[in-house]
């Protein structure tokens, strides 16, 4: 057929688990070109105003945003400083208390060891934060770098990496954890982190990739070539600024699926390992007793939730303001 | 059309060979096998040392990978370390998992779409938002935490079902595992469909459906379902493989005797064979799927030529 199919069934493929891909050099040039008229539309210097001070400029106005960051930053502050809210030690049990309902000074009962239930909610909020946080962090390192390698120069490097991220899609992420993670002793969070970036990274470079291939056809690339700028001066200056929203915005959502998995692999007694505090490993410990004693369930599944609910959210509010497309 | 399927049966090849490898090669970081086969005891030396020369231990790890792949083409999966069959296990395994995710495609199907097309035709109106707000929450909450949620209520405090599957695995029993398997994919078919029914909501052929005066239920199933459904289409037929894999806190959730349980059992005891071989078999599941959804494309969209 001579015709140039409009769809690219595999390339469809890509994203689908985000819900949409996205073209921001497209929809980038369309928000330099509205340039609605009135003080609303234009920088203070008279100027249009870019990409990113429009989607600040949007992102302020958004309760959802507004809302989810609150709710990070209080998470945040507490898994630094978790004595503010918390001064107990989550170690410290008393088996003769155990599967204690609600007393004044414990508000959250007892779990089925005598822990205090409230001390270890607040203090497993710095596993969580800290295995979403590094992870997405190394996934979008090795993810847009691989990616963007991969969608600048093309050919060889383009064809080993998308059969690479073929394979590591064909792996279910959770059977890999259990393989990979169930030798593991140590009961820090680096293997878990580890484990995510290895297995985690083609999902940001199939992103990177394409959005670097949209990135590169530009004008300003032919132009900064032909002016004679290297390969890396053009990567870096040029394609990298214009090419790194759609990974942001993965990440972000990323990042809470991140947290959720760490306490999914926690709950399968893979993830982290008992010393450490983590709501993952509270509720697995608490679910034998769910018929008894369920408040020791209900309060870490309950922060659980709220926490991946608010890094989703703020993820969604971010795509919202950086594709003007969706509007 | 027959030229494209052969070659994405040959691209099918190496991403088969490389994702088996890349999981053998896990399994072989996962320790010494013949460890766990005598008991807490230490193996003594000359035992170890035969176990390993009859399982084929003994030889390198690409020699071990490819004679393993030479009899998995021959239908042979190889011998559990207890003596027993790993074909025998999947047997047993495999018809109850796969139970258990038609059930929860059918339910992604059935009340995914409908409320995306629900959600898709009134966007913006009270029942929209609230529907959108209610699939970022069931996003946000893990399988786990909806599965035990689930349990506590329907299982434990109202009654109205069993806590715990029983070994048999009937239809019946897999309603409430399917939900909870299918929740957090159900909500993203919901936004999927959403936002592909509102995309083409406005298009030509929709406009020309109403104006030759069709009857807008016929509008909306021939015309504008059958356009939005494609990349709906995609994400369940990728979904398939994930569901298979993330059942393994499903039926660990409600005690259900299937391939996670199977998985589950033989990473604990450390169990190569049986690791490997239900692997293998979930990597082809997810190629097939996938391969099969590129197909369904072409009946889907006929604007879809392959070249």
């Amino acid at each position: 057929m001579p015709e140039q199919p409009p769809y690219q069934p595999e390339g469809a493929m890509a994203g689908t688990g985000m819900g949409g891909t996205m073209d921001l050099a497209a929809s980038e040039a369309t928000t330099l070109e509205k340039t609605p008229g009135g003080p609303e539309g234009t920088g203070p210097e008279g100027k249009p105003r870019s990409l990113w001070s429009d989607a600040w400029h949007d992102l302020r106005r958004n309760p959802v945003f507004i809302a989810s960051g609150l709710v990070i930053l209080f998470l945040v502050t507490i898994a630094i400083r978790p004595s503010l809210i918390a001064p107990g030690n989550p170690l410290t049990c008393d088996l003769s208390k155990a599967l204690d309902g609600s007393q004044s000074g414990h508000p959250f009962g007892y779990d089925g060891q005598g822990c205090d239930v409230y001390t270890r909610t607040v203090h497993g909020a710095r596993a969580s934060v800290t295995v979403g946080v590094c992870a997405t962090l190394g996934v979008a390192l090795l993810g847009s770098v691989l990616g963007g390698l991969a969608g600048f120069f093309g050919r060889g490097w383009d064809a080993i990496l998308s059969r690479a991220t073929d394979i590591f899609f064909a792996i279910p992420v959770l059977l890999g954890g259990l393989v990979l993670l169930s030798v593991v002793t140590s009961t820090t969070v680096w293997p878990v982190v580890g484990f995510m970036v290895l297995l985690g990274w083609p999902q940001i470079s199939r992103i990177a990739r394409g959005s670097v291939i949209t990135a590169k056809q530009n004008d300003y690339v032919l132009a900064a070539r032909a002016l004679g700028a290297s390969n890396s001066r053009i990567l870096l200056r040029h394609i990298a600024p214009n090419a790194v929203a759609p990974v942001i915005v993965v990440a972000t959502i990323a990042l809470g699926t991140y947290i959720a998995l760490e306490a999914t692999l926690s709950y399968l007694g893979v993830g982290l390992k008992p010393p450490s505090v983590s709501w993952g490993i509270d509720i697995s410990a608490a679910s034998p007793y769910i018929r008894n004693a369920p408040h020791a369930l209900l309060w870490p599944s309950g922060a659980l939730a709220i926490t991946v609910l608010a890094f989703i959210m703020l993820g969604d509010a971010v795509r919202d303001a950086l594709d003007p497309k969706l509007r | 059309m027959g030229r494209y399927v052969i070659r994405r049966l040959l691209q099918m090849i190496p991403v088969f060979f490389g994702a088996t490898l890349l999981i053998f090669l896990m399994v072989h970081v996962m320790g010494d096998p013949v460890a766990g086969l005598c008991g807490e005891r230490r193996c003594d030396p000359a035992t170890a040392a035969q176990l390993r020369r009859e399982f084929g231990l003994d030889k390198p790890v690409w020699h071990q990978y490819l004679a393993y792949m030479g009899n998995v083409f021959t239908g042979d999966f190889g011998t559990a370390f207890n003596g027993q069959r790993v074909t025998e296990l999947m047997a047993t395994a495999f018809p109850v998992t796969i139970r258990l995710t038609v059930v929860a495609v059918v339910f992604e199907i059935a009340i995914g779409i409908a409320l995306g097309v629900i959600t898709g035709m009134r966007r913006g109106r009270p029942v929209d938002s609230s529907v959108l707000l209610l699939t970022l929450v069931v996003i946000s909450v893990p399988t786990f935490v909806t599965g035990l949620l689930l349990q506590l209520l329907l299982g434990v405090q109202w009654g109205w079902m069993r806590p715990s599957v029983s070994p048999d695995a009937a239809l019946g029993e897999l309603i409430v595992p399917g939900l909870v398997l299918a929740s957090v994919s159900l909500a993203y078919v919901t936004r999927l469909t959403r936002t592909s029914i509102a995309e083409n909501k406005r298009a030509d052929y929709v406009r020309t459906a109403i104006a030759k005066g069709l009857p807008r239920r016929r509008v909306i199933t021939r015309h504008l379902l059958r356009n939005s459904l494609i990349p709906v289409i995609t994400f369940i037929g990728t979904d398939i493989g994930a569901l298979m894999g993330g059942a393994i806190v499903t039926e660990r959730i409600f005690n259900i005797h299937g391939v996670g349980y199977q998985l589950y059992q033989g990473i604990l005891r450390q169990n190569i064979q049986t690791v490997v071989g239900f692997v293998t078999v979930l990597v082809l599941v997810f190629l097939i799927a996938n391969l099969l959804v590129d197909l369904l494309y072409a009946v889907l969209d006929p604007r879809i030529r392959y070249a």
